[in-house]
């Protein structure tokens, strides 16, 4: 027997330069929010105070708009697009030399491994801006009419799961299609935001394009209210999409919203079982679970249930847990004490709605917000685990006896997010992509995102697509249209 | 039993495997690759590593000499540091079989095997008959394990059962006398498929250890390779409660590469195999560098290549 324990491998935190107090990011400055008031932003894995960040209210969204609104009108709207490109590359360049410090400054203020914000979000967004430099020019060749136009300012509100990744998202389509914008971060993860606009600044790109105002829910409404914004785009739960939609609805602002998920994760009997156990782990445990299109129900074929169910109990069982910062850490820690109490309420109504929960034998850290990667097994499609979305490290499992069955159960939720198909035949991996309802179908593979792709979901998981010529649709005005 | 030693059985049995899908297999090492081995657990990588290579010389030009300096250094990897630890064995060619274990009996390797390539190494092509002498050249010659080579040519062509008969008849040779490597040679199996179906089917005819290669064909021992081939050991010990070794060989040339190797079991196979018992690396050039990154845990820094033996 051997006794091949990994020693701690962190990584250095000495690269991120965390100010202790940061203004709200306005054409193109730092300033200070006009009422003087700030919030605290914590380690999720510590509870230590990472930062305290201006918190921005009614007159500085006003002033953050009437900024954006100024650098449309004087500078962005009339710079050739080629320019504009130039200063999407130029960012992307920047977010890749910086990778390092923002792989450490997201780990820190959300809490997720270094290894995914090191190997995923980083690297990702950093292609979002590069993928969307390169439409900056070429709009007029993409489908939109011969002559596409931009909407104008753009309000966008992005959610705490992919902090730099969801501003990416949002920022390069919106400025590659020439708008400017005003960003809202996620109250818990505010810094890589403004470390981005520590990176707008030596991008040199225009004051006021970019405007960066952290603050809350109500910081967010005034955005979405204020009346010279065109556009919202909003990426979170759907409860708070829908009171975005009414409070729009009787203006001419549109809207992309980009909401909650349940997703299928479908099994068949003929699938690769050691991948598809990859696959169902990176589909749950990712990011801890904080991910909108994250494979919560996993549906497998019964006559191989459990084998399936066998295998991914021992490989859970090798889930490194723990402190985010160490390069080995598989699952980190919850990004908030607000969100463990969800995950937690949730996971409670299993037990008490008769399924099985399994957890492998973890140590928890004391300090700090964690949840261990679970399953409920026995879960049926009336269970609440099966029909709300939990967005934590918690997984359903049910069966299915025949293809149709696994469709039936597969789209009988309010949510379209995404969907998992696994098997080895083609004809049945094709048919199945034609009977879900899902914005996004995975054919054995997970969780994998590309920005040529577009995405976004069916019914309450939201309107638009981001990402891809689709998403950059969202950002031109209504002529310009793509079939979907 | 789990198949009956019938053709029929054994096709069965391989057709009902599950398949590999390639992307997700190679995802998975590729993810595996990235772990982070430092201080403690990468000083006791190292000497575990250490003591799983299989030192090893298969050259048309070995000669007494080659082997006797390999010898010495398989028993004492470093003269100046007794604390490093012997290698797994040492592995060569038949007619080297003899002088090899004269010799390691000789200065204090008597514990130390010697493994021989034998059916017809590295190609396999040669008749049955021959196979058969050469493996018992072999064990009479003294080789404590015996790394055999599989009919690439018969599996490919569909004629797996006459793959499994080769192996069961140089297995029943081996006896008690010597552990048998069953090497399959993925380079040139080329699927992920292949490589599981191989896998079982060595397994299933009574291999000790499966071995990923010759060292003669690229690619050779890559991370998707192995972890298929741990995992084939670890569901067939679920199926039977047997555990089977596992040896990649060909491309292991740093320690890196090596480490790569024991997060891979340790993550696949499990803690278990993490034992020479279990897990052997097929290499030469490995053990230089495994005791150039020993020496810098322990002094600090990097030494110059003279600092350790070239044999």
């Amino acid at each position: 027997m051997s006794d091949f324990e990994y020693a701690n491998a962190p990584e250095s935190k000495a690269i991120a330069n965390i100010a202790p107090n940061y203004g709200l990011f306005i054409g193109g400055k730092f300033v200070d929010p006009k009422k003087g008031k700030s919030f605290s932003t914590i380690n999720p894995a510590t509870e230590e105070l990472l930062s305290k960040v201006g918190y921005g209210d009614k007159s500085d969204i006003d002033l953050a708009v009437r900024s954006a609104r100024a650098a449309y009108t004087k500078i962005w709207s009339k710079m050739p697009a080629k320019e504009r490109g130039k200063y999407l590359y130029r960012i992307a360049r920047i977010m890749q030399e910086r990778a390092r410090e923002f792989a450490v400054v997201e780990t820190l203020d959300n809490g997720k491994p270094i290894r995914e914000s090191r190997d995923t979000d980083i690297p990702l967004a950093a292609a979002h801006f590069f993928y969307h430099a390169g439409w900056a020019d070429k709009l007029e060749y993409a489908g939109f009419g011969s002559k596409p136009k931009p909407l104008g300012v753009v309000g966008q509100i992005i959610p705490w799961n992919f902090p730099l990744l969801m501003l990416a998202w949002k920022i390069a389509p919106a400025l590659a299609a020439g708008n400017t914008v005003v960003l809202k971060p996620a109250e818990t993860t505010p810094l890589t935001a403004l470390l981005f606009a520590e990176v707008c600044q030596q991008a040199g790109l225009p004051d006021g394009v970019v405007n960066i105002v952290t603050g809350d829910g109500i910081t967010g409404a005034a955005l979405v209210n204020h009346p010279d914004i065109n556009k919202v785009a909003f990426t979170g739960s759907t409860e708070v999409g829908k009171a975005i939609a009414r409070s729009i609805s009787a203006t001419k602002k549109s809207a992309t919203l980009e909401l909650g998920g349940k997703a299928a994760n479908l099994v068949f009997e003929d699938a690769a079982i050691d991948e598809a156990v990859e696959g169902i782990i990176n589909g749950i445990f990712f990011n801890q679970g904080h991910v909108c299109c994250a494979g919560s129900r996993l549906i497998i074929q019964e006559n191989v249930a459990d084998e399936v169910l066998e295998k991914l109990k021992k490989r859970m069982s090798l889930i490194r847990v723990g402190d985010p910062m160490d390069k080995n850490t598989d699952l980190g820690a919850i990004n908030s004490k607000e969100q463990l109490n969800k995950i937690e309420e949730i996971s409670k109504t299993g037990d008490a709605e008769g399924a099985n929960r399994w957890s492998p034998d973890v140590k928890l850290p004391t300090k700090g917000f964690w949840y261990p990667p679970t399953i409920f097994t026995g879960v049926t499609q009336s269970h609440r685990i099966a029909r709300e979305e939990i967005f934590g490290p918690v997984l359903s499992v049910l069966t299915f006896r025949t293809p149709s069955e696994a469709i039936e159960k597969a789209n009988n939720t309010m949510y379209g997010l995404s969907a998992g198909i696994w098997s080895d035949k083609g004809a049945k991996v094709l048919w199945a992509a034609k009977q879900l309802k899902a914005g996004v179908i995975w054919s054995n593979t997970f969780n994998k995102f590309d920005p040529a792709s577009p995405f976004g979901g069916y019914k309450e998981s939201g309107w638009g697509r981001e990402g891809g010529r689709h998403g950059l649709a969202g950002y031109l005005a209504s002529d310009a249209k793509v079939n979907k | 039993m789990i198949i009956d030693g019938s053709e029929k059985s054994l096709r069965k049995f391989l057709s009902d495997l599950p398949p590999v899908d390639q992307v997700g297999a190679e995802a998975r090492a590729a993810m595996l690759a990235t772990r982070s081995i430092k201080t403690t657990s990468k000083a006791w990588a190292i000497d575990m590593a250490i003591s799983m290579v299989d030192l090893t010389t298969l050259e048309g030009a070995d000669t007494p000499g080659k082997v006797k300096s390999l010898c010495a250094k398989a028993v004492r990897p470093d003269p100046s540091d007794l604390t490093v630890p012997s290698v797994g064995a040492i592995c060569v060619y038949n007619d080297m079989v003899k002088i090899a274990r004269t010799e390691l009996d000789r200065i204090g390797g008597k514990s130390l095997p010697v493994a021989a390539v034998a059916t017809a190494f590295p190609s396999g092509r040669a008749s049955l008959a021959v196979k058969k002498i050469d493996t018992q050249d072999a064990i009479d010659a003294g080789a404590n394990e015996i790394d055999m080579v599989i009919d690439r040519g018969a599996f490919l062509s569909g004629r797996i059962y006459d793959v499994f008969e080769e192996i069961r008849v140089i297995k029943e040779i081996c006896g008690k006398k010597a552990h048998l490597k069953v090497i399959l040679e993925t380079g040139e199996l080329v699927t992920y498929d292949n490589v599981r179906k191989a896998s079982y089917l060595a397994m299933l005819a009574g291999a000790d250890f499966i071995k990923t290669s010759t060292g003669k064909v690229a690619p050779a021992a890559t991370a998707p390779v192995v972890l298929v081939m741990l995992e084939a050991v670890r569901d067939y010990f679920t199926l039977t409660g047997e555990k089977i070794g596992v040896k990649p060989a060909g491309g292991i040339r740093t320690t890196k590469d090596a480490i790569k190797q024991l997060v891979l079991v340790k993550e696949t196979a499990g803690e278990q195999w993490l034992t020479p018992e279990l897990f052997r690396i097929g290499a030469s050039a490995l053990l230089n560098d495994l005791l150039m990154q020993r020496m810098k845990l322990r002094t600090g820094h990097y030494a110059s290549a003279n600092y350790v033996t070239v044999d």
